[in-house]
């Protein structure tokens, strides 16, 4: 019964960095009804700044470093959410009304961000330098022009091009000198580990059974979370716009709301929220450029049977897929089913972490043969889902 | 005035007959001859995944549907042939990694594989009814859209496990390699073998384009495109969509099925790394960069996208990752008809009454979406 005691609680903590991640993810997700591909990635930049803090604070001294998560988490939660602001008001922003284009643009951006961490270096990230004070600077200069509106059809496209031939330029330019320090990457295509401090290194005991710390932290994280979300979205003004606008998108532009500025912000907090959950992963285990990768889908599917704009849905689907996933992966039904034989072969067979995901898929489908709209669907006439 | 146009379109299509027979006639013929062996090998691989874009451009450029999860059909192909190879030996001999697992009787499923004729119908029919089933429980239920995309790629990550973690059945993480296999009794990897598999890449390609041609030409292809453009309005009409998008994703799946297979005995090996996600969305922005909806595009794309590919990763490595995401996010943004869409509506200036997105999905218009247009 212990046993199924603490394999319930492991997957309740799978789940809970599910949540975490899916949490950002469906609530743009309902109000956009874009898919971001790059969540993943947006994780695995929250991932990266805590390493980068861990690495500053160690320097600062040994008081300093029990404390970093502290301020890895605003850390990751800023990084990844100005790298989400710019993904909206760079991209998704004009891909408008197109959810399967958007849907391939951020499999661009995500594809961009892994190879950008593992080669970024001193002389990549002065050509990014260098190309937005051209373009940007440039854009600023034309926007004061008189003919701007006649001209931006043409001077857009052009002066993109031309900054961003000089600020190759440049980066091949510093290649070639051959300087150490501008060439050698940050981070290399390597995993990094991020050492977990002190106290969340140990467990709780429990019979003859060990709670790992980081567990228990990472489900009181993701509680913290959903408390925050729930009172931003129910209690801020800009939450009930938010909602506003997830409900009807049409008359709360007519009665006022500002959508795009709903939407850019909505975006940021969704990309925030997966750079805590990027925080969070870093204590389970070394994380690289694929981080993101791992946990995409499975992320994809708990909005997908949760359904949109319902947050109580996203948290009992995260929390089923976890748990179950985990019992069927580890095994732990399999003494329970002893002598009952088609199942208890069964379940030996499927128990892998690979294979269980076999079922739980097949459960999914299942499941959407009853409630295509997943769990909690939103109330109103339409014939659509 | 009837007659005049059905005789107009008659010569239209003489004339499409032609420049397909011509440029066949080129492929394999001419070419071999001009191209040096390495060169030829990775064009007949091209073809080879060529034939699986026109797959996705049946459904994603004329059906609208976004699959991510074409590797399952195409690896699915590719298995298929992949075991008949491996059972090119004297009887009562295992392939020899099944003994390395200590496995000593054939699974019961790669029993009929030793015949050539089920291997053929296999690679054409076990895709498509993986595919016809999948699309029967996603769109039963009228789940489309994003979900549809995500529920792909969710199976595909399903298969891809499956295929990973059983060592026993086939051979896990490992693949199968074919190219030291015999068929009928050439060795795989040989030259003649390689020559005779571009071939018949090439006529398959032709196949698969004028069946795709044949299907979205017509009664067929005027609904499927309905699909697109206004399912709603579709079904008020008093159609039922469901099966028709169902048989789609099924021919769609045969067709990946034939391309796995050709692609695996031209690379030499397949493993489940075919069925990666990533591998899968490559395939959709082939499409899309030649112009979907247009099945010349699909296959144009394909070829200048893995050109690029093959281009870069031997100059440049690290580069291919950022120009490919560029590409994702300039068709996109720029280009959402493709080059073939792109110098069509030059060509002749008129843009064609097409409307991505479903007139549904239009939502109130934006200040500012248009300020980069």
């Amino acid at each position: 019964m212990l046993e199924l005691l603490i394999a319930i609680f492991n997957g309740i903590s799978i789940g809970s960095v599910l949540l975490m991640a899916a949490l950002g993810l469906a609530i743009v997700f309902g109000l956009m009804g874009v898919i971001n591909l790059a969540h993943g990635e947006l994780m695995m930049l929250g991932a990266y700044t805590t390493f980068v803090v861990q690495n500053v604070l160690k320097g600062w001294g040994d008081s300093w470093f029990e404390v970093y998560i502290f301020l890895a988490l605003p850390a990751a939660f800023l990084v990844a959410a100005l790298a989400g602001l710019i993904l909206e008001k760079g991209v998704i922003r004009y891909l408008y009304g197109r959810p399967l284009e958007t849907l391939l643009a951020t499999w661009g951006v995500s594809l961009i961000l892994r190879q950008f961490v593992r080669s970024v270096n001193g002389s990549i990230a002065m050509g990014i330098g260098v190309f937005c004070c051209l373009f940007f600077g440039g854009l600023f200069l034309l926007r004061r022009r008189r003919n701007w509106e006649r001209i931006k059809k043409w001077a857009i496209p052009t002066i993109g091009s031309l900054s961003l031939a000089m600020a190759i330029f440049k980066i091949l330019l510093l290649v070639n000198l051959g300087n150490k320090a501008l060439t050698k990457p940050w981070f290399s295509a390597r995993n990094v580990d991020v050492t977990a401090p002190v106290w969340l290194q140990g467990g709780l005991p429990l019979g003859d059974f060990q709670i790992p710390s980081a567990r228990i932290f990472i489900i009181i994280l993701t509680l913290l979370c959903l408390i925050g979300t729930y009172w931003f979205l129910h209690r801020s003004q800009w939450g009930l716009r938010i909602r506003a606008v997830t409900q009807n998108r049409t008359m709360s532009a007519c009665l006022g709301v500002r959508t795009s500025q709903v939407d850019g912000l909505t975006f940021a907090l969704g990309s925030g929220l997966a750079g805590i959950a990027g925080c969070a992963v870093t204590l389970l285990g070394s994380v690289g450029p694929n981080t993101g990768q791992n946990y995409i889908v499975d992320t994809f599917i708990v909005v997908v049977v949760g359904g949109v704009g319902n947050l109580l849905g996203t948290i009992v689907a995260a929390m089923g897929i976890g748990t179950l996933d985990y019992l069927i992966g580890s095994k732990t039904l399999v003494p329970m089913l002893v002598g009952v034989e088609p199942w208890e072969s069964f379940f030996d067979f499927f128990g892998t972490t690979s294979m269980s995901k076999v079922i739980v898929f097949a459960l999914i489908i299942a499941f959407l043969q009853i409630k295509p709209a997943g769990m909690f669907p939103q109330k109103g006439r339409t014939s659509e889902l | 005035m009837m007659n005049q146009r059905k005789g107009l379109g008659k010569k239209k299509l003489l004339i499409e007959g032609v420049a397909i027979v011509a440029i066949a006639l080129i492929l394999a013929f001419v070419i071999p001859a001009v191209l040096p062996a390495f060169r030829l090998k990775l064009l007949g691989r091209f073809l080879g995944l060529a034939i699986v874009s026109l797959g996705i451009d049946l459904i994603w450029g004329y059906t609208g549907l976004l699959s991510l999860g074409h590797g399952i059909f195409f690896a699915l192909g590719g298995y298929g042939l992949a075991m008949h190879l491996k059972l090119q030996l004297p009887s009562g001999e295992l392939p020899e990694f099944f003994t390395l697992y200590g496995v000593d009787k054939l699974p019961w499923f790669w029993q009929p594989f030793s015949s050539f004729p089920f291997t053929i119908m296999a690679i054409i029919l076990i895709p498509s009814l993986v595919a016809a089933l999948l699309g029967y429980l996603v769109f039963r239920n009228r789940i489309k859209g994003v979900y549809f995309s995500i529920l792909t790629q969710a199976a595909l990550l399903v298969f891809f496990n499956f295929f990973n973690g059983q060592q026993k059945l086939i051979n896990g993480t490992n693949g199968l390699k074919t190219s030291t296999e015999h068929i009928f009794g050439v060795m795989a990897g040989s030259d003649s073998a390689q020559w005779a598999f571009y071939e018949i890449t090439i006529v398959c390609l032709i196949l698969a384009y004028i069946l795709c041609r044949w299907l979205t030409s017509g009664r067929f292809g005027r609904l499927l495109v309905a699909i697109r453009d206004d399912e709603m309005r579709l079904r008020f009409s008093g159609y039922n969509p469901t099966g028709y998008k169902v048989l789609v994703f099924a021919v769609s799946g045969a067709i990946a099925g034939v391309a796995g297979a050709l692609y695996t005995v031209q690379t030499g090996i397949i493993t489940p790394k075919f069925m990666e996600v990533a591998f899968s969305i490559e395939m959709v922005i082939w499409v899309a960069v030649g112009g979907r909806g247009t099945l010349v595009g699909a296959i144009v794309g394909t070829l200048l996208v893995r050109y690029a590919r093959t281009i870069l990763s031997e100059e440049f490595p690290e580069v291919w990752l950022f120009f490919q995401g560029g590409l994702f996010l300039l068709v996109v943004t720029v280009l959402p008809d493709g080059i073939v869409g792109w110098i069509r509506d030059k060509r002749w200036g008129k843009k064609r009454v097409i409307t991505y997105p479903g007139l549904e999905e239009m939502v109130e218009p934006q200040m500012n979406a248009d300020e980069y247009g």
